[in-house]
């Protein structure tokens, strides 16, 4: 019973300090001065370096999902509707969810552990001490090229892994590809594209945010920058299924679906 | 009889007036664990004084309180005639600009080359320096530490005596007027030791700083030392050069020089 209340306490005094951390990135991000080139760089590490894994695991998610859907498909004799299953799927959910979970695997934990390095071995002070506002710098910098880059990774994640679907089709069956964008463009519409991108951009600060969080505030020792990166991910990922669980109901109540 | 007062206050008067740190009843705790406790220092122009203590007595806490990256419970803390701890944030940057500060750990940014490193500091304190000069600021100070070559290699790529002389060179590259110095010969043989020790009153004579300087290493508070303060119980528990401590009585004080 005490080891119970104790870790909720310990949850909401974690849920308390990430929501102070979130209101002070709104507070210095809304402060002048803005540290440009630092966050160029961010969305070329953050962006580019993460695109040949987003994009193979979108075109394994495209050419899978095709090749699981199919036989069920064949059983009702809806077989021709497999583009509009895949299309739909991959937009609306899995595009988005699958793409944040291996960003917040590879960019939540990196960020984690150099926060946490830089933590641990005074670097966040020296920066302090050198006159340069470290949360400015290091974290506005890096959450808003989290937010801005996972939306478009992910489209490009969307549109190879719908290629990867074209190829699923075309592992059992026949169909050019001008058919099957066809097929794909008249299936998709608004209503699914923006609730779906907006959501990436909720799923891109989380990612930024926590792993900023848990670096930032890393625990003295080599284990503490491990333990950093390691909660960065876990964190960030049940983040992800709790903001799309609630922008689900969201676009639910809309109406959208 | 006032000329008889007038001399006798005078060495006071001019001590008063060259004194650049005062630090007066600083208390400092973590929860139940008081590390400060009521200390005071004064620190003069040109001087160099060594802190003694030993290890977890709250060395690095008392220089992170001069600099503003810790905030004490309470006393005050004077630097240059002004007070730290009733500064904002600019003025807090302002000041931090004329005092130096060499990390324990030396912190140089391992993501940046040597010259990012030294011109981290520049680009955000100097903003009307054009980059010729502050191109040649690097190069006077790598100079200094005798690490020129240096200049593109990652932190990472040099030795741990090596990255304690670019910690240096940083930590002067504004030339501030009082550097702080947390144990700047720790982890380092005895002759790099040695090596930084001259290196640091070389610099010192050249440039006329005043510092505070941390150290267990004795060979360096020998070379380095005007003044010497044991820091015991959070207190500045003894003062004085370097041969008056040594000669001290006080098993307490003894203990430093075995
Ligand atoms: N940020 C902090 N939070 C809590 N306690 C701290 C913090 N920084 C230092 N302490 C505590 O203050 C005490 C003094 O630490 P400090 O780092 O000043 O020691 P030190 O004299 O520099 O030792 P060393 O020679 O090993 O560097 C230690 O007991 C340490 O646990
Ligand atoms: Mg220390």
């Amino acid at each position: 019973m005490k080891g119970k209340e104790l870790k909720s306490e310990a949850f909401l005094n974690e849920t308390g300090a990430i929501s102070r951390f979130t209101g002070w990135f709104f507070h210095e991000f809304l402060r002048p001065r803005f540290e440009l080139r630092e966050f160029l760089r961010q969305c070329f590490l953050v962006g580019y370096k993460s695109l040949p894994l987003i994009g193979l695991t979108g075109f394994i998610m495209g050419l899978v999902l095709t090749m699981q859907l199919r036989p069920t498909l064949v059983a009702y004799g809806v077989e021709a509707r497999l583009p509009d299953m895949v299309s739909l799927s991959i937009i609306r959910e899995i595009g988005p969810v699958i793409t944040a979970l291996i960003f917040a695997g590879k960019i939540g934990s990196s960020i984690g552990a150099e926060l946490g390095s830089m933590r641990v071995t005074e670097q966040i002070d020296a920066m302090e001490v050198s006159g340069t506002n470290p949360y400015k710098y290091l974290v506005v910098t890096r959450v808003l090229a989290t937010t801005l880059m996972l939306p478009i990774l992910t489209i490009l994640s969307d549109a190879i892994g719908l290629y990867g679907g074209f190829l699923g089709i075309n592992i059992r069956g026949v169909m050019s590809l001008d058919l099957y964008i066809n097929e794909v463009l008249n299936t998709v519409v608004f209503s699914d594209v923006v609730p779906a991108t907006i959501k990436t951009f909720f799923f891109g600060f989380a990612v930024g945010i926590i792993g900023c969080y848990k670096g930032y505030n890393s625990k003295k020792g080599t284990e503490g920058v491990g333990r950093s990166a390691n909660s960065a991910v876990v964190l960030s990922s049940l983040l992800i299924f709790i903001i799309d669980l609630v922008v689900v109901q969201i676009t639910d109540l809309l109406g959208l679906n | 009889m006032t000329a008889v007062q007038d001399i006798i206050n005078q060495p006071n008067e001019t001590a008063v007036k060259n004194a650049v740190l005062e630090i007066k009843h600083l208390d400092k705790a973590f929860g139940g664990n008081v590390v400060l406790n009521d200390f005071n220092l004064v620190v003069n122009k040109d001087e160099n004084v060594v802190v003694l203590g030993r290890s977890g007595s709250g060395k690095s806490v008392l220089i992170k309180c001069i600099i503003g990256l810790l905030k004490p419970d309470s006393g005050s803390i004077s630097v240059l005639g002004e007070d730290v701890l009733a500064m904002g944030h600019d003025e807090l940057d302002h000041i931090r600009m004329r005092i130096g500060f060499l990390f324990q750990s030396n912190a140089l940014y391992d993501s940046m080359t040597v010259r990012e490193n030294l011109e981290f500091p520049m680009r955000r304190h100097i903003k009307h320096m054009n980059a010729e000069e502050v191109n040649e600021r690097v190069n006077e100070m790598l100079e200094n530490v005798g690490l020129a070559h240096t200049i593109d290699m990652m932190p990472s790529e040099l030795s741990g005596g090596m990255q304690k002389r670019i910690a240096l060179a940083r930590t002067l590259i504004l030339k501030p007027e009082i550097i702080l110095y947390d144990e700047p010969t720790s982890g380092l043989d005895p002759i790099t030791g040695r090596e930084i020790s001259s290196l640091m009153v070389e610099l010192q004579e050249k440039y006329h700083t005043s510092s505070i300087i941390i150290s267990h290493d004795m060979n360096c508070v020998k070379a380095v030392a005007d003044k010497v303060v044991a820091l015991i119980d959070g207190k500045a528990y003894a003062t004085g050069t370097y041969e008056e401590l040594k000669r001290s009585t006080d098993e307490r004080i003894k203990h430093f020089f075995e």
